[in-house]
């Protein structure tokens, strides 16, 4: 065959084959939108270009007096918010002690680290459960926040460590002669430095508290201090309201930004992820 | 150093002696550096050691009693509560051991010193060296407590049932918990169903992990060599559309796939399957079928953090490679195995194994997809069931804690050997000294 001929035929199969892609990814998404703009609440009756469009569930989650969806909503934020706070000052306090300073039990600590965050926080539900009962934050967003935060440390810590071993030791011991302190150093070059790598833990500890539902089920009772992803769980869980057009809106009104956030911040993740496994 | 300076210390030399410092240390914490003539640090060291008497002593003593009794009195003693305080106590116990360690190691290493003549810096100079020594334990004192508190004692807890009788008929107050030794885990291997539930659970698990999630890296892979294809135009777009299943959060497309596979009303029954092959797939009510779905979705969901990983590789790898291989006449295929496959391995390697452990725990897809459904007969657990859910199950359904804490402490082996073997990996990548 002629090279220029194969050549063509090559390319026309590598775009089929995305072309093939692209209907698997986009059709379940396209289909949830669809979902969403449907009347009635069943799945049986509802299509994916619907016959009748409407903004009823959206309307609903917003107006009608027995949602709670803002206040999810509100509960949603103020426990991711709290998370990206914490984990990213006390990650990095960690990360730059293990990074900059030999102390005694540096080895073993980051040891622990490594086999600590291959646990899942999961097998540990029934200990947190009580001890949260224990001292009485059963029930509370700052019970969550607690142990969302305890559980990033020791996987974050290695990330952020890894980053800050490739910034040259050279700059903060010249900031040293020349006078500088252990926090001036901290807060005036190694932060500025680091800023992406706290990009990359920020966004983590955002994103998971957002879209976990298991451990807020675990801590939290009431309605009212429901998380996004717990309310919107029970919207198709519930067995007397089973409705998962109300589900696909409440969905679709918090995953839209999520995406869009994420396809444009990718690549920076991807270069935080593996600037500190691979440089050295 | 003068030579005077020299003199006197010489005739420093016998008076002071690191046994009594080692001793006095041992007896009372600070003591030792009493006698070292550093008054503050002594001082503070045995103030602290009082303190911590006072205000933990009895309930150390209490903890200890409960933990090795776990509550004599039925109705009355609460063994979970008494576990709790117990494991309380072996941390605090614990903290105060390493205290005292130091303190001791601290008092003989400045006895030595001022034996061989060393003096004394100036209070202010003392202080600063202090703060200099303690910078990095107030560093990480936080997030360190943070951590045992939410990682920590509970895993502490969870070793600590797996060899109790805790369940639904035997759960305090009205009844006592007991140490049972290794009876649970014997019960998982010699009992009926509970062997053929590990057994079907446990090779269900392998089979998943390994599966799903080399699908996802070799679809990442393969799609990542093609968008990297030099005669492949509009890559931005295709990157964008083949990122977006990352994008979308996977709790919202978990559910999703979940209605669109629902046997009766679902999209792909309904909209494919009925008009094209005019069939109904049991999707969830078929293990066979719900676990090809899993496995697909799972691919779905967790191609394109590979694609995006390798893309951004691939772009780095040098062209002179390629070059140098063309001049050598190599196959494209030779190219690939010998230059794209070992850079891409080479720079994500413990990424990739973490993507085996994730999937190997992850308890979102199968929990939400069909809560580990359908039901099987003669075991316990649903059909597509891993054991992390298996966990949740015996915990929250059946309140099966102690069967559960046995299951989530093998999990922990297993997992365990994953841990040795990226550390293997990454510090493969690092010098021995830069850990």
């Amino acid at each position: 065959m002629h090279p220029k001929t194969r050549s063509r035929l090559e390319l026309a199969g590598i775009y089929t084959i995305f072309a093939l892609m692209a209907v698997i990814i986009i059709y379940p998404l396209i289909w949830a939108i669809g979902m969403s703009l449907n009347q009635g609440t069943s799945l049986y009756s509802s299509t994916i270009i619907p016959e009748n469009w409407s903004l009823t569930h959206y309307q609903w989650l917003f107006t009608d007096e027995r949602s709670n969806y803002l206040l999810w909503y509100r509960n949603s934020m103020i426990v991711s918010g709290m998370s990206v706070l914490l984990s990213v000052t006390l990650t990095t306090f960690t990360a730059y002690a293990f990074s900059r300073y030999n102390f005694v039990g540096r080895k073993s600590g980051l040891y622990t680290f490594l086999i600590l965050q291959m646990f899942p926080v999961l097998m540990a539900m029934v200990a947190i459960y009580i001890l949260l009962n224990l001292i009485g934050l059963l029930d509370t967003l700052t019970g969550l926040v607690l142990v969302y935060v305890g559980g990033q440390i020791p996987f974050n810590a290695w990330l952020v460590k890894g980053y800050l071993d490739t910034i040259p030791r050279g700059l903060d011991e010249a900031a040293k002669i020349d006078g500088a302190g252990h926090f001036t150093v901290f807060i005036k070059i190694i932060l500025p430095l680091a800023k992406p790598i706290l990009a990359v833990v920020a966004l983590f500890n955002f994103m998971q508290p957002l879209f976990d539902f298991i451990l807020p089920s675990i801590i939290l009772r009431s309605p009212q201090n429901y998380t996004l992803a717990l309310g919107l769980y029970n919207f198709i869980n519930d067995q007397f309201s089973n409705n998962f057009t109300r589900f696909a809106a409440g969905s679709m009104l918090i995953a839209i930004p999520v995406a869009v956030v994420y396809v444009f911040l990718q690549r920076f993740l991807i270069t935080g992820l593996t600037a500190g496994g691979t440089k050295e | 150093m003068s030579v005077q300076g020299h003199l006197t210390i010489k005739t420093n030399v016998s008076k002071h002696n690191p046994t009594i410092a080692m001793v006095l240390s041992i007896i009372f914490a600070g003591f030792g550096q009493l006698y070292n003539k550093r008054y503050l640090k002594g001082i503070a060291f045995a103030l602290f050691e009082i303190l911590f008497l006072v205000t933990f002593g009895e309930f150390i003593g209490f903890g200890i009693w409960g933990i090795t009794t776990l509550g004599e009195i039925a109705g009355l003693d609460h063994s979970v509560f008494l576990l709790v305080y117990g494991l309380l106590a072996i941390i605090l116990i614990a903290f105060a051991a390493v205290f005292y360690f130091f303190n001791v190691k601290d008092a003989v290493k400045q006895a030595k010193a001022i034996k061989e003549g060393w003096i004394a810096p100036k209070l202010g100079e003392s202080l600063r060296i202090f703060y200099d020594k303690t910078f990095p334990y107030l560093l990480t004192t936080p997030g360190f407590i943070l951590l045992i508190f939410a990682v920590v004692f509970p895993l502490m807890f969870a070793i600590s049932l797996a060899f109790t009788n805790y369940d639904l008929y035997n759960s305090p107050p009205r009844n006592l918990v007991d140490w049972v030794g290794f009876e649970n885990f014997g019960r998982l291997f010699t009992v009926g169903l509970w062997r053929n539930t590990f057994v079907s659970v446990f090779s269900w698990t392998i089979i998943w992990t390994v599966v799903a999630t080399t699908f996802q890296i070799t679809l990442g892979l393969f799609l990542a060599v093609l968008v990297n294809d030099a005669r492949v135009k509009f890559k931005k777009t295709i990157r964008t559309i083949l990122i977006l299943p990352w994008a979308v959060p996977a709790f919202v497309t978990i559910l999703i796939f979940a209605a669109m596979f629902n046997d009766q009303f679902g999209a792909i029954n309904s909209d494919i399957m009925m008009p094209l092959f005019n069939i109904e797939v049991p999707w969830l009510t078929d293990p066979v079928y719900t676990r090809v779905v899993l496995i697909f979705i799972q691919t779905w969901l967790g191609y394109p953090f590979i694609f995006a990983l390798f893309s951004g590789v691939l772009q780095s790898i040098s062209s002179d490679w390629y070059e140098a291989a063309d001049m050598d006449g190599a196959s494209r295929w030779q190219k690939f195995q010998h230059i794209t496959l070992p850079h891409l391995l080479f720079a994500t390697a413990p990424l990739l194994i973490i993507q085996y452990t994730t999937n190997f725990n992850n308890f979102n897809i199968i929990y939400l997809f069909n809560e580990g459904g359908p039901a099987v007969q003669g075991q316990n657990a649903g059909g597509t069931d891993i054991l992390i859910s298996w966990v949740y199950k015996l915990t929250f359904d059946t309140n099966n804690y102690s069967m559960a804490a046995a299951i989530s402490l093998i999990i922990g082996l297993i997992v365990s050997i994953f841990a040795i073997f990226q550390f293997r990996k990454t510090a493969a990548f690092k010098e021995e000294g830069n850990l």
